[in-house]
């Protein structure tokens, strides 16, 4: 057994969470966080990997290992598929993988079950593969055994979600593997040419017989291989003539082709000069700059395959004659029912027609409270059920869901930014052109004016290809891009378009959201001007330890020192409830705690409606435009009927007002407005004109419209989400909770500022929220009670006024504004949408990674302008020497690879320190 | 000349053989994983019970 070691005292054995010894004692679990945690040590040193625990190393940035008795387990059985030799496969997505140690573990703990053939977990793509043979018995079971096989996976508190491998996108593997097989190949000719080159570059007495040998040899070896390696080069140059273009690859063809060519013609004849050793090389370098590029742009991948995965997942469908049977939610039909447990994933669009629950939504609208949903609501694909099962009218599946539509809107987005040129790419615009111009001058200079016959002129034109061919420019780039990546990878940031680097360089201005970009997101209880006792805390987080609940969460994670009560009972919507010795217990909102002023609302559950939303919403609600989670989603629609709806219902409306500040004109969606706006259709009318009312919607927050009271957070109008607590009949205390800055977020503001860049916050909170906040960071330009139309608006200005922003922002009202700004950044926080908008995303609690990156894409961009100075100054070197037919293969050969090898080493000095994962 | 005739082809063939080399662990995908590959060599295999590789 591993001892505990003694520097995790206070964190539990298992996953490594804080904990109170003496309460863990006390419940019967010493040494862990609660008894999932110990059955899953058991069972780890129980089969005699306890090794494991010393060899992990804990990502913060991962989900906690921490079994989790609610979590929904995932019927596996409709992705199982039976393969030839009477086996099953399954593939599935790993969370919570934290370290090679994770991956040690899961293999071996499913290698160790009977019938188990083959089970590998890829820790580059998260993905497991698992293969084995269904025992005696399993064959009639619908899953074949995949919940034996993964049960112990599962008790150690990974999530395995399965998915199906055609979905993912396979096509940008097998590019980037057909690269790699052909620069293997050119790689091998390259080698084995340059053996006949030298011997016959420097072999002075070799009669012409063996110089025709070996020059039919290399010719032997080269054919072949330039047929394997041009393919790429060659289809992207024919494309690009086809559309009436010029690009890069065109001389690339030209020059190998041409090159290869006079080759063959040179060596059939028994002439001095064959190119072949030049022309691989050339296809070889430029095959290696090809591929970096290939897996410098592939990374952003895993997020989109996560997103579909998420879609993926089976649906219980419950069919009219009341069985159950687990379907994919492609199959399900429109109209049906699906049930959807505690802990699951809505996969379909619907509404609810029984049952009473919190989802968390933030998937969709960015809002970390849950809402409440109840029969009748409106529930949406990718929203996470949180306290009770829910029956499920289906409206919609698949692509016509709202987060396929969401997704598909902003791939729209992105391509309008994918319009942005690499600098690569502008200097190769006007390279080609440059580059066939000289060749055919020379060409026809030899021929006509020089006297020369016309094979011997084009021998001089392919030279003139061959030397001006952008090795150096191919390859550097590339090279600085995949190192800075790397770099910037090892630090935590993770950059997704292969342009945001250059992109990076421009920005003048930067532009935060508040709540989850400067601030954490996480709501935190507020232990200042406290008007709760230590001993309210620890009755309070007691209770809140059994939900999963965001604000019960901080409750109970402000107190971890609390005994955990027995006999909670979750209200949805509403608070938990429980016996305590001193009486029956509440907590939750300000109704259900009998508070009789309505107050702000309190988060665990509905506040009455028909007051001023105004004052219903309270400040710190993350990027949400300040909605209160406390409406349930059915107040949420009478709010809107009464015309003073909630911004944010309105969202995917300014996506569409986004793309058309791109300038690409497209109809507002009404069909999407109303299947996003809860409630039924008729209630929604006013929904119709999204843009108009979030106009409304920002005057309406103007400071000068608020009552006096509530200007401060101090006091009775204090404007957070807040939890009350009842104990019997005493009066009701009240727990406040605010939203954290990130540490550093003073310090980052503060540098940029330093760096020259205007700094601003945008946020849809509320001014006042807005103004502390801003002050706190030190930010001077800010604005509040922006909807994601007005955030849009304030990009387009700044845009107009000559300015390159960066936005950083985690919401999906964000999202919008991510994918128009000029570059964008998003913390791993965030959500999958904006994640996926955003052109890089950074761990951890800290803002420092985006400063980083700053200067890292500094550092490239000053790394890049000299490679492409030093091509050009290798080109002014060589070309005239072309021109002049001086360019034996010997000279070609050396200043290709000279030119490649310095501009490779220049862009390696990125790495300066230490040597970076490339 | 006549170690060339007998150097030439050896030199081929032994490039040949490290090109099928490198397409075999492609194919068998070993270039899949680099992450995974590069931490794994620090567990040990105590039973030796490990599935095949995994195919593409």
């Amino acid at each position: 057994m591993a001892a505990p070691d003694p520097d995790t005292d206070g964190a539990c054995r298992h996953c490594g969470d804080p904990f109170d010894p003496d309460t863990a004692a006390a419940a019967g679990h010493p040494g862990f966080c609660c008894a999932g945690c110990q059955a899953a040590f058991g069972l780890v040193n129980g089969l005699g990997l306890d090794r494991y625990y010393d060899q992990r190393c804990l990502d913060p940035a991962v989900r906690a290992l921490k079994p989790d008795a609610d979590d929904a387990i995932p019927d596996y059985a409709v992705h199982v598929t039976p393969t030839d030799q009477g086996e099953v496969s399954l593939s599935l997505l790993v969370e919570g993988l934290h370290c090679a140690a994770c991956v040690w573990l899961i293999e071996r703990l499913l290698t160790m079950q009977p019938g188990v053939t083959h089970a590998r977990v890829n820790m580059t793509t998260r993905r497991l593969s698992l293969r084995w043979t269904p025992q005696p018995g399993e064959g009639e079971a619908p899953d074949l055994g995949a919940r034996r096989v993964l049960d112990p996976v599962l008790t150690v508190g990974y999530r395995l979600v399965p998915y199906d491998p055609a979905t993912v996108d396979r096509d940008t593997d097998r590019t980037e593997r057909s690269l790699l097989r052909a620069m293997a190949v050119t790689g091998f000719a390259t080698g084995n040419i340059m053996l006949f080159s030298v011997s016959v570059w420097f072999g002075a007495d070799m009669d012409a017989a063996t110089r025709d040998l070996m020059h039919w040899l290399s010719a032997l070896i080269a054919i072949p291989a330039i047929g394997y390696g041009i393919r790429p080069f060659a289809r992207s140059a024919v494309t690009a003539l086809r559309a009436g273009r010029a690009n890069m690859d065109v001389p690339i063809t030209l020059a190998v082709l041409l090159a290869a060519g006079m080759s063959l013609w040179e060596t059939a004849r028994g002439g001095p000069h064959a190119y072949f050793d030049a022309a691989v090389m050339l296809l070889f370098f430029l095959l290696i700059g090809r591929f970096l590029d290939s897996r410098a742009r592939g990374r952003a991948r895993s997020a989109a395959g996560r997103l579909l995965a998420l879609g993926g997942a089976p649906v219980t469908l419950i069919e009219p004659d009341g069985r159950i049977r687990s379907v994919r939610p492609a199959e399900v039909p429109v109209g049906g029912t699906v049930l959807v447990a505690v802990g699951e994933r809505v996969g379909v669009d619907g509404a609810v027609s029984e049952g009473l629950s919190d989802l968390d939504v933030s998937l969709i609208t960015g809002e970390t409270m849950p809402a409440r949903a109840g029969p009748g609501d409106r529930v949406f694909a990718g929203t996470l059920n949180l306290s009770a099962p829910l029956h499920v009218r289906v409206d919609a599946v698949g692509e016509r869901t709202l987060l396929a539509e969401i997704v598909r809107m902003m791939e729209v987005a992105e391509q309008g930014r994918a319009r942005m040129v690499a600098l690569a790419d502008r200097v190769a615009r006007l390279y080609a052109p440059v580059v066939h111009a000289l060749a055919l001058s020379a060409f026809l200079g030899w021929w006509l004016v020089g006297g020369l016959a016309w094979q011997e002129a084009l021998l001089i034109a392919a030279a003139v290809l061959i030397i001006t061919c952008p090795c150096a420019l191919a390859l550097a780039v590339p090279v600085v891009q995949v190192i800075a990546s790397g770099r910037l990878l090892k630090a935590g940031t993770f950059l997704k378009a292969a342009t945001a680097l250059e992109r990076l360089t421009e920005a003048d201005t930067v532009v935060f959201d508040k709540t989850g970009t400067l601030t954490l997101g996480r709501p935190t209880l507020e232990s200042d001007a406290a008007e709760w006792t230590d001993d309210d805390l620890r009755r309070a987080a007691g209770g809140a330890a059994s939900s999963r609940h965001p604000l019960a969460r901080a409750l109970a994670g402000a107190c971890p020192a609390a005994p955990a009560v027995s006999g909670v009972r979750e209200h949805p919507g509403e608070g938990l409830s429980w016996d305590d010795p001193e009486g029956p217990t509440r907590l939750g909102s300000a109704a259900f705690c009998g508070v009789a002023k309505p107050g702000v609302g309190g988060t665990l559950g509905t506040t009455s409606s028909g007051r001023r939303p105004a004052l219903e919403t309270p400040p710190n609600r993350p990027r949400s435009m300040g909605l209160s989670s406390s409406h349930s989603l059915a107040d949420r629609a009478r709010d809107r009927s009464s015309g003073s709806g909630m911004i944010r219902h309105c969202e995917p409306a300014s996506i569409d007002a986004g793309e058309a500040i791109q300038g690409e004109k497209r109809d507002i969606r009404p069909g999407l407005l109303r299947r996003f706006a809860p409630g039924n259709d008729d209630q929604n009318k006013s929904c119709a004109n999204p843009i108009d009312s979030t106009d409304e919607e920002s005057e309406r927050r103007t400071p000068a419209e608020l009552p006096p009271q509530e200007m401060g957070r101090v006091g009775a109008g204090f404007l957070g989400p807040e939890l009350w607590l009842r104990v019997g009949d005493r009066a009701p205390v009240r727990f406040r909770f605010a939203d954290p800055l990130r540490p550093d977020a003073a310090e980052v503001v503060d540098a940029l500022k330093a760096r020259g860049l205007a700094v601003e916050l945008l946020s849809g909170d509320r001014p006042e929220t807005v103004a502390r906040v801003a002050a706190d960071a030190g930010i001077e330009t800010w604005r509040g009670g922006c909807a994601p139309g007005d955030k849009l608006a304030r990009l387009a200005a700044l845009r107009d006024q000559g300015r390159r922003v960066l936005m950083v922002g985690d919401g999906l009202n964000d999202a919008p504004a991510l994918a128009a700004a000029h570059v964008s950044a998003s913390p791993a926080s965030a959500i999958d949408i904006s994640q996926t908008a955003a052109d890089l995303v950074f761990q951890g609690d800290r803002l420092a990674p985006v400063l980083q990156a700053l200067e890292t894409a500094h550092r490239a961009d000053r790394l890049v302008r000299q490679n492409l100075a030093l091509a050009l100054l290798y080109n002014a070197v060589t070309v005239p020497l072309a021109l002049a037919g001086l360019v034996t293969p010997l000279i070609a050969a050396v200043a290709m690879s000279t030119s490649s090898l310095v501009v490779t080493t220049n862009a390696m000095r990125l790495t300066r320190t230490r040597k970076s994962r490339p | 000349m006549n170690a060339l005739l007998f150097l030439i082809p050896m030199a081929l063939l032994l490039g040949l053989a490290g090109l099928a080399a490198f397409l075999w662990a492609l194919r068998s995908g070993q270039f899949d994983d680099l992450d995974g590959a590069a931490h794994r060599i620090l567990f040990d295999d105590e039973d030796g019970n490990d599935g095949p590789p995994a195919k593409p």
